[in-house]
């Protein structure tokens, strides 16, 4: 897209045209397998966009040494000292959300997003652009996977609730559905790839309707 | 543990793609071609068999005795991409035909997340390293697997008329859906 296009557009459409998750597929694994609850999406989000930052800045920083021949596994490296360090201060200070969220903390580091933009933006730019750019994708991340929980944990449970995870203390919890008629298979594999589709399908046809739009004001 | 029973549990019950939603990102991208999909699934198996063995000797013999486990994810992903490294060169040198036909997939295995699942599954479980081996054959089996039923249907599904905005990756989330109910019955088996 170009660059007059892009600014035309509001911030808003570019996020969900641009979207990582159910625009270009990246990330996908834990946004199927960890949202079942706001709580576990909005705990990934936040430790996704935090490693999705600093490893911006720091390819970035080191962009004119890295030698091409082996920048991936550096940055793999890089990436999961990262990884480690977000998992144990997770694990030292939300004990209930490191256990919810289990492996896929140490997944992080192949979640396709980071090295993503590690390798196709901070390789390329100086340390300012970097940082926005994790802020930007991170957010973009966070969006999809607390839209994905938030369909998932009200049509599965009927409740939506939203808990402290340093004490465990709930903040809120209303139930929209009543007792009885919830469908509890949106918590199970099936409702996760249904929920999934039913999302990435909104945005394509979000995406084709603001591609008629444009073609039409061009004519 | 029976061995029988560990691998099928790992290669069926509990796919990895199905169950666990590992290994997504090569699922949706590779899966258009039976021919892509064998060539993916062999090269999956031989890597995580050999990452997963190599890790475990590591975190044994070096990681255990000296209290670094906390090291264990540095270490393992850099024996995955090294080894992968490795195995690029390796076949690009010594058959290039096969290298024609799998150099594509390689690179994308470092970033598949099976890989790493493994091998740090394999500690986590405490398994044996006969377990280990059995674990690491059966977890991407059951990837190969679901990788060619899924490139089949997706080949039918081609001629087919599809919503528009259901065309492309949506239509496999719904399959992916239909075939996950479908091996959620086998949950009770072993």
């Amino acid at each position: 897209m170009s660059e007059k296009k892009a600014k035309k557009q509001s911030l808003f459409t570019r996020l969900l045209v641009e979207n990582p998750v159910f625009g270009l597929y990246l990330g996908i694994c834990s946004a199927l397998a960890i949202t079942t609850n706001i709580n576990n999406a909005i705990g990934m989000g936040i430790a996704v966009t935090i490693v999705l930052t600093l490893s911006n800045i720091l390819v970035s920083s080191i962009r004119n040494l890295t030698p091409a021949d082996i920048h991936i596994p550096v940055y793999i490296v890089i990436i999961a000292t990262l990884v480690t360090i977000v998992g144990m201060v997770i694990q030292a200070y939300t004990p209930s959300l490191y256990s919810a969220l289990g492996a896929f903390i140490d997944l992080i580091v192949v979640n396709c997003i980071i090295l993503g933009r590690a390798e196709a933006f901070a390789s390329m730019n100086p340390i300012g652009p970097s940082i926005l750019d994790g802020l930007t994708m991170g957010c973009s991340y966070t969006m999809s996977i607390l839209a994905m929980s938030f369909f998932r944990q009200i049509l599965g449970t009927g409740m939506l609730s939203l808990s402290n995870p340093f004490t465990n203390a709930e903040i809120f919890s209303i139930r929209l559905i009543p007792e009885g008629f919830e469908l509890p298979f949106f918590k199970e594999q099936f409702g996760a790839f249904i929920t999934f589709a039913c999302l990435a399908a909104a945005v394509s046809a979000f995406k084709a309707n603001v591609e008629k739009k444009e073609k039409s004001a061009e004519l | 543990m029976n061995l029988f029973t560990l691998f099928i549990s790992a290669m069926l019950i509990n796919n990895i793609i199905l169950s666990k939603f590992i290994g997504m990102c090569p699922f949706m991208g590779v899966s258009t071609s039976m021919d892509s999909a064998v060539g993916m699934g062999l090269a999956v198996i031989f890597v995580v068999f050999c990452a997963s063995v190599l890790s475990y000797g590591l975190y044994y013999a070096i990681l255990a005795p000296l209290h670094l486990e906390y090291m264990k994810l540095i270490c393992f992903i850099l024996v995955i991409a090294a080894f992968v490294q490795f195995v690029e060169l390796f076949i690009k040198k010594n058959s290039p035909s096969l290298y024609k036909s799998l150099g594509i997939y390689l690179p994308l295995i470092t970033t598949n997340c099976a890989v790493l699942y493994v091998a740090l599954d394999n500690i986590t479980q405490e398994y044996t390293l006969l377990e280990t081996i059995v674990n690491s054959i059966g977890v991407p089996a059951g990837f190969m697997l679901m990788l060619c039923i899924f490139s089949t249907i997706r080949e039918r599904l081609r001629g087919n008329d599809v919503p528009e905005a259901f065309q492309g990756n949506p239509i496999a989330f719904i399959i992916a859906a239909i075939m996950a109910l479908a091996f959620s019955s086998l949950a009770g088996l072993v």
